[in-house]
């Protein structure tokens, strides 16, 4: 089971990466647990300088960016 | 068989620079398509009187809706494949070490050029200060980033000219160093919030390799998402612009916003700081309050304050700072605004 959190704090664009993120997971079939992380300690735990961020298995793959639904499934499925 | 292989390998990469070509002179071709269209549609289909009110209000809004959204996707595309090149993390990188003075002119040029939210400036705060860049050094971008932001120097571009919007660029460089400056030399440290100064300073993630095509694919998106976030400003801004342009007689606001009236710049920089609007929607208006008699340095001052110090981004970053270190970051940029546009009244 894949462990997938969105960091961000409630903007439209964390929103909108963790909408992409559930698609992504429902048409690849994958058994995900997406979690939404909003507070900023919480968030400052990943290496990261502008949100949404995407942390797949506690590593920190992307961020300050809405990733490609191709990137994404990349990512979801190495 | 060599040179078709050859070919082949070429061809994606052709068929991009073919493809950026078409566009290119399309928008060139609508571009100058605007006016002869505006006055076609305004006095000849609609049959209004040249020189009415209702005529020129309606040809000037006919006219500048279409060329504002066409700069914006044009300037936008252009401005977002020059900032696939920077990220938060090369900038952080490019600050590092950086002393005070040297380092606030750098971070406040970074500001224009590095892709920056609001909603990131927490995260955005915490990584700068903890990875040892001085806490002026890091206002000073923080205060450029949405100050000298991509849609007002378009909207000053298209409505005013090059002029108007280099001589804002560099107003609003400076407003940004000196503001950064300030806030260093009064040693405010002790006014962030405690938790941040217990955090790891955290590295970042790599930068990635970024292909020609990808950097189009990212332009392209986010020209997309601004433009589609700014439009209905544009036109709403844009038509009042074009009832005051058409319907208040001139000079009518002179003796109010203009030079004379010497309380007007304090008086619009306190009106525009808890009004929340983006560039959008009030350089339109603004450019129309100029025509009537607003003196340019009122107007800016006015626009500065609404554009530069808006209540969300105050609201997000009172997680990280205390109260003081807010009422201190508002003061100095106000006062700093305020300056800014005495000496435009001055000089214009």
């Amino acid at each position: 089971m894949l462990n997938v959190k969105i960091l961000g704090s409630g903007c439209a664009n964390c929103k909108r990466l963790e909408a992409t993120t559930r698609k992504v997971v429902e048409t690849l079939g994958i058994e995900a647990q997406i979690e939404k992380v909003t507070d900023y300690a919480e968030i400052m735990k990943y290496p990261i300088l502008s949100t949404p961020g995407l942390v797949v298995n506690e590593k920190l793959v992307s961020g300050g960016r809405i990733p490609s639904e191709k990137e994404i499934a990349d990512w979801l499925t190495a | 068989m060599a040179e078709t292989n050859l070919a082949l390998k070429q061809q994606p990469q052709i068929n991009l620079i073919v493809r950026m070509a078409a566009l290119v002179a399309g928008w060139f071709v609508a571009y100058n398509l605007i006016q002869p269209l505006a006055n076609w549609i305004t006095f000849s289909l609609l049959g209004l009187q040249k020189g009415s009110q209702l005529g020129d209000a309606v040809a000037f809004f006919l006219y500048d809706v279409p060329k504002i959204l066409l700069l914006l996707s044009g300037m936008i595309f252009l401005i977002s494949i020059i900032r696939t090149f920077f990220s938060p993390e090369r900038t952080r990188a490019l600050l590092g070490g950086k002393r005070q003075g040297i380092g606030n002119v750098l971070a406040a040029m970074l500001g224009i050029v590095t892709p920056f939210c609001s909603c990131s400036a927490v995260p955005l705060f915490i990584g700068f200060v903890e990875s040892g860049i001085p806490l002026g050094v890091t206002f000073s971008f923080l205060i450029a980033a949405p100050l000298i932001n991509e849609v007002a120097v378009i909207m000053l571009l298209g409505l005013f000219g090059w002029k108007v919007a280099g001589l804002y660029i560099f107003t609003g460089l400076v407003i940004s160093i000196v503001s950064g400056m300030v806030i260093g030399r009064l040693k405010l440290e002790r006014y962030v919030e405690d938790f941040v100064w217990q955090m790891q300073a955290s590295g970042g993630i790599e930068g990635e390799k970024l292909t020609w095509s990808d950097r189009i694919q990212r332009a392209w998106e986010s020209v997309k998402e601004i433009v589609g976030k700014v439009w209905l400003y544009v036109v709403i801004g844009i038509a009042v612009g074009a009832f005051i342009h058409g319907f208040v007689p001139e000079s009518a606001l002179a003796g109010i916003m203009g030079k004379q009236a010497w309380w007007s710049v304090p008086a619009a920089v306190l009106l525009g700081i808890p009004l929340y609007s983006n560039a959008a929607g009030i350089i339109p208006v603004v450019g129309a309050l100029i025509e009537k008699g607003a003196s340019v340095g009122t107007a800016l001052a006015f626009m500065m304050a609404v554009v530069g110090l808006s209540l969300p981004e105050t609201i997000i970053l009172r997680r990280v700072l205390k109260p003081q270190l807010i009422a201190v970051f508002i003061g100095t940029v106000a006062i700093a605004i305020i300056i800014t546009g005495y000496l435009f009244n001055l000089i214009m």
